[in-house]
């Protein structure tokens, strides 16, 4: 059974107690789609499903426009495959882009080995090229010669603000920065230790490190 | 008359806050003119209140807060509105002089209710031992209502949130919970009694606790509002300092518990944890805990940071004047092997 729930305009709690209601009137198994007009709205959402353990998944529809599709019962767990039809082309919604735990590992400020210069190049190229991807990475972190990256006059600040803006968590070593003197120039995202550093890779789903 | 009172209360309070974490990206990029050396605590350094000293003795502090309402009742909401803009001042340890009215309101609305909110404020200035002084109205399609406030301390004896030393007991004056029993009142989940109690909790002046820290040695203090316990904690901390939170002793109004399991949650609450969630390491928490530990809170209580050696006592003294104050946790040096809040 599927109910379709009309949440847009409402505000946080409304969308997820009209969610409830639903999942109340299915009265067992089924999926409930819900159509929010935030992204706060769709984390709200999500967090119940993963407390209630409902199979959950959620995409965005258009500017302004997102649906969250629960799956209740017998069907649990299943929501991330199928069990909603869903056209090949609907954009993918950010929470759900992110789903997979992709961390990006940047050491250095150049990407690979041969000549400093083209390593720059590349690197600029690496990161515009990330922020185009249709499944973004859940976080970048930016450690070492990675750290000048994210701090003042970078070529790599614009695409890496615009990561950010499309809900990426960006993380600069504190100690790096420290130590190339950076601590005042960072420009974009937060500053981490190493103790996160350390979590965030290895709770990764996959680790790319250009 | 039902209906009415849902156009007029449309889930407001320290709710209806922006996030600090878009609000930093635009301060970060605003103009600033020159120094002025007289300017105590500007927004640099994300405080309460500014402070400007205009000779060696006195130093002005000055707030201005106003939401759309949170409760039914307009008299609540004006006190509860003034409560909160008044604590800024207390927050800084100043002392209240003159407030001005911040009002919004439609123009097709009853003008009895404008006068209600507004009397509910000059209440709670005039307990506050100050004058209001004027103010300011605008025509708007909803309610809002709020003041700015001017308040006078000694440029010695103000009050930062980030002055903390490692070691420092940290003490909460109010309980958490009130924006989620607001949020769960708005859907007609929360009990009567925990209303009550969220509405004392936020119409009570910080006044009091203020007074009282000022006789003990208070290293830095500010007011727990939209950004919650611990986005107001994670600004304290200010990159330089780490804490635990023993999440039992923290004040809470019961109830919130229930609601916030049932996921009667305000979109504040969730970008506060998007915001100031990489800084926490939850060890063993419920998840109404963690809702509640991040739940915006309309005139929340002070959080202070005291001297280990007088915590005891000050907690004491705050509890028998009648406040549910507790010493939340300690301050720690920062380090880097751990998230700079553990909540245990």
């Amino acid at each position: 059974m599927l109910k379709l729930v009309d949440a847009m305009g409402d505000a946080c709690p409304i969308p997820v107690v009209k969610t409830k209601n639903a999942i109340k009137e299915l009265d067992g198994a089924g999926v409930v789609e819900t159509l929010v007009d935030n992204e706060i709205a769709v984390q709200n959402l999500t967090k119940m499903a993963q407390q209630k353990k409902y199979g959950v998944r959620s995409e965005k529809l258009g500017e302004n426009q997102y649906r969250v599709i629960m799956t209740i019962g017998e069907a649990e767990g299943e929501a991330d495959s199928s069990a909603v039809d869903l056209p090949d082309d609907a954009p993918v919604c950010i929470p759900d882009a992110r789903k997979r735990s992709t961390v990006v590992v940047i050491s250095s400020s150049c990407m690979g080995t041969g000549n400093d210069e083209l390593g720059a190049v590349l690197m600029k190229g690496f990161i515009y090229a990330l922020s185009q991807q249709e499944e973004l990475p859940t976080t970048i972190l930016f450690y070492n010669g990675g750290a000048k990256l994210t701090c003042e006059d970078a070529p790599t600040l614009e695409d890496l603000k615009s990561l950010e803006a499309q809900g990426v968590e960006i993380l600069t070593c504190g100690t790096c920065l420290n130590h190339y003197g950076l601590t005042d120039k960072l420009q974009v995202g937060g500053v981490t230790n190493m103790y996160v550093i350390a979590e965030k890779m290895t709770q990764a789903g996959l680790i790319v490190k250009p | 008359m039902m209906s009415e009172k849902i156009v007029f209360c449309k889930g407001g309070g320290c709710t209806a806050k922006l996030g600090s974490g878009v609000l930093s990206r635009v301060l970060e990029k605003l103009p600033k003119g020159p120094l002025d050396e007289k300017l105590m605590v500007g927004y640099d350094s994300r405080d309460d209140a500014a402070v400007y000293r205009i000779s060696n003795d006195t130093a002005i502090v000055q707030t201005l807060d106003f939401f759309p309402p949170m409760v039914d009742d307009p008299y609540t909401f004006g006190k509860i509105a003034a409560a909160n803009a008044l604590s800024d001042i207390y927050a800084m340890g100043g002392e209240v002089k003159t407030a001005l009215n911040i009002v919004c309101f439609p123009e097709n609305m009853d003008l009895n209710i404008l006068g209600e909110i507004m009397r509910g404020g000059s209440e709670k200035v005039i307990e506050a031992g100050g004058i209001l002084a004027g103010g300011h109205s605008i025509a708007d399609s909803d309610v809002k209502y709020g003041l700015s406030v001017m308040g006078v301390i000694h440029p010695d004896r103000v009050l930062t949130n980030n002055n903390g030393h490692p070691g420092d007991k940290l003490i909460l004056t109010k309980k958490l919970g009130v924006g989620i029993i607001c949020t769960a009142n708005r859907v007609g989940e929360a009990s009567a009694e925990a209303m009550e109690e969220a509405i004392a909790s936020m119409t009570t002046l910080n006044k009091y606790a203020a007074e009282i820290c000022r006789k003990y040695d208070v290293h830095a203090c500010t007011d727990v509002t939209g950004f919650s316990f611990l986005g107001h904690l994670h600004e304290m901390l200010d990159g330089r300092l780490a804490c635990q939170i023993e999440s039992a002793k923290v004040p809470v109004i019961e109830e919130a518990h229930h609601h916030a399991d049932e996921f009667l949650l305000t979109a504040a609450g969730q970008r506060n944890r998007n915001h100031v969630g990489s800084h926490v390491t939850f060890k063993d928490i419920s998840f109404s805990m963690e809702e509640i530990l991040f739940d915006p809170q309309t005139s929340g209580g002070l959080l202070m940071a005291a001297a280990a050696d007088e915590a005891e006592k000050l907690e004491a003294e705050l509890r028998s004047a009648g406040m549910p104050a507790r010493i939340v946790g300690t301050l720690t040096e920062k380090n880097d092997t751990e998230r700079e809040i553990v909540v245990y």
